[in-house]
């Protein structure tokens, strides 16, 4: 049970390679019943795309730490929150040229008084994960993954992903 | 059931159309924020439609790609063709203002299993919101070019908007407020509730956009039914 966990935490997301599905956040419970092992997960958008290829390797993952018999269970509640992702994967995540997420505050789903109506979190700065300036800009609220959008340092002219909120 | 159909369809139909514009935005990173808000939207409708299909005793792709246009339950504002960039903005903000409350309101409902995507779902369209309003100030507070065509889609749509609320008119004055604000703040005037009011979508009878949108959405899977990667 013990070596099952572990070894099915050591799964990393094939998106954000640097990370591993328990740091993410992502990995919510691994039980064994007698040969049966079963692994719920959550995603982190409805439509990410990695979780097919996150299934796979969890199962590979416990067949090679002596499970045959695993069940990769979706739960959706309670909702992923960037909040969950851990201080070590913020860390790794930083440490790849990723900014981490600023807090994501509530359920996201009461009305705001955001300036264009919208309930988003709004981060006033993302220091840059390169050369720790706060001097920088969103280019895009969306990125190269469903979970990121792509900013740009002004200081070091990096332009980089920073995880959003969620 | 019906509700999680419906939903559903909206969710899939507006992937389909958003998907459309890939490569064809105005610049390289909105073709990125319309395809991730089509891939959102696409995840939630195979939720939805699993849901759904569980209980129709159908799967998610015969859903998706078996069902002719009256079996679509989906409203009309997301079949609409996106006759320029700015009906595409005007569609998707009223839409994810829509879709938002929806969701929000339905993530405390009694469907627990609804209610964890909902849930899930309330987080990502509030992105949705938050760029589609974006825009919508952008253009309409512009040049005089992007103010006048930006103020003519939304004309266009109004009268679209209607149905969202068919089934749950206790939403139209949140929505209202939220609308009212941006296009207050985007220089736009909102329109005349006129006596037309398009609707049908939630009981099956389609523009004929529908049509040519599940044509080249289905093509495939009806060419090489069961095939796989």
């Amino acid at each position: 049970m013990t070596s099952l966990h572990a070894a099915v935490a050591e799964v990393v997301d094939p998106e954000l390679r640097v990370v591993t599905i328990e740091e993410l956040g992502i990995l919510r419970a691994v039980t064994v019943d007698g040969e049966r092992a079963t692994v719920t997960i959550t995603p982190t958008y409805s439509g990410c795309p990695a979780m097919d290829v996150i299934r796979a390797d969890i199962v590979a993952a416990a067949r090679r730490a002596g499970y045959p018999v695993v069940s990769v269970v979706t739960a959706l509640s309670p909702a992923w929150s960037t909040d969950q992702i851990s201080a070590t994967g913020r860390e790794k995540l930083a440490a790849a040229g990723i900014a981490p997420p600023g807090p994501a505050g509530g359920s996201g789903s009461a009305g705001g008084s955001a300036p264009a109506g919208g309930p988003v979190p709004v981060r006033l700065s993302v220091r840059c994960p390169r050369c720790g300036s706060p001097d920088t800009e969103q280019l895009n609220r969306f990125g190269s993954t469903a979970c990121k959008a792509l900013w740009r340092c002004r200081t070091c002219t990096e332009p980089f992903d920073a995880v959003k909120p969620l | 059931m019906t509700d999680v159909l419906g939903l559903g369809d909206d969710a899939l139909i507006a992937a389909q159309r958003l998907a459309q514009w890939c490569a064809r935005a105005p610049e390289l990173e909105e073709d990125v924020a319309l395809a991730n808000i089509a891939l959102d939207q696409l995840g939630t409708a195979r939720l939805l439609l699993s849901y759904a299909g569980e209980v129709l005793g159908r799967d998610e792709d015969q859903l998706a790609f078996l069902r002719t246009d009256r079996e679509f339950r989906n409203v009309l504002l997301v079949e609409l063709p996106d006759r320029d960039f700015a009906v595409l903005i005007a569609k998707l903000f009223f839409l994810s203002a829509y879709q938002h409350l929806r969701y929000g309101a339905l993530s405390s409902g009694a469907d627990e299993r609804l209610a964890g995507i909902a849930a899930k779902a309330v987080k990502e369209s509030a992105y949705h919101l938050d760029h589609s309003a974006q825009w919508t100030v952008r253009l309409g507070d512009g040049t005089d070019v992007s103010h006048a065509r930006m103020q003519a889609a939304v004309d266009e749509v109004w009268p679209y908007t209607h149905e969202l609320f068919d089934e749950v008119p206790e939403l139209r004055a949140p929505w209202l407020s939220t609308v009212d604000g941006v296009l207050a703040e985007a220089t736009l005037t909102r329109p005349q509730d006129e006596t037309w009011k398009p609707g049908g979508g939630r009981q099956g009878v389609h523009t004929e956009a529908l049509s040519y949108l599940l044509a080249e959405m289905q093509v495939l899977h009806r060419a090489h039914p069961g095939a796989r990667w």
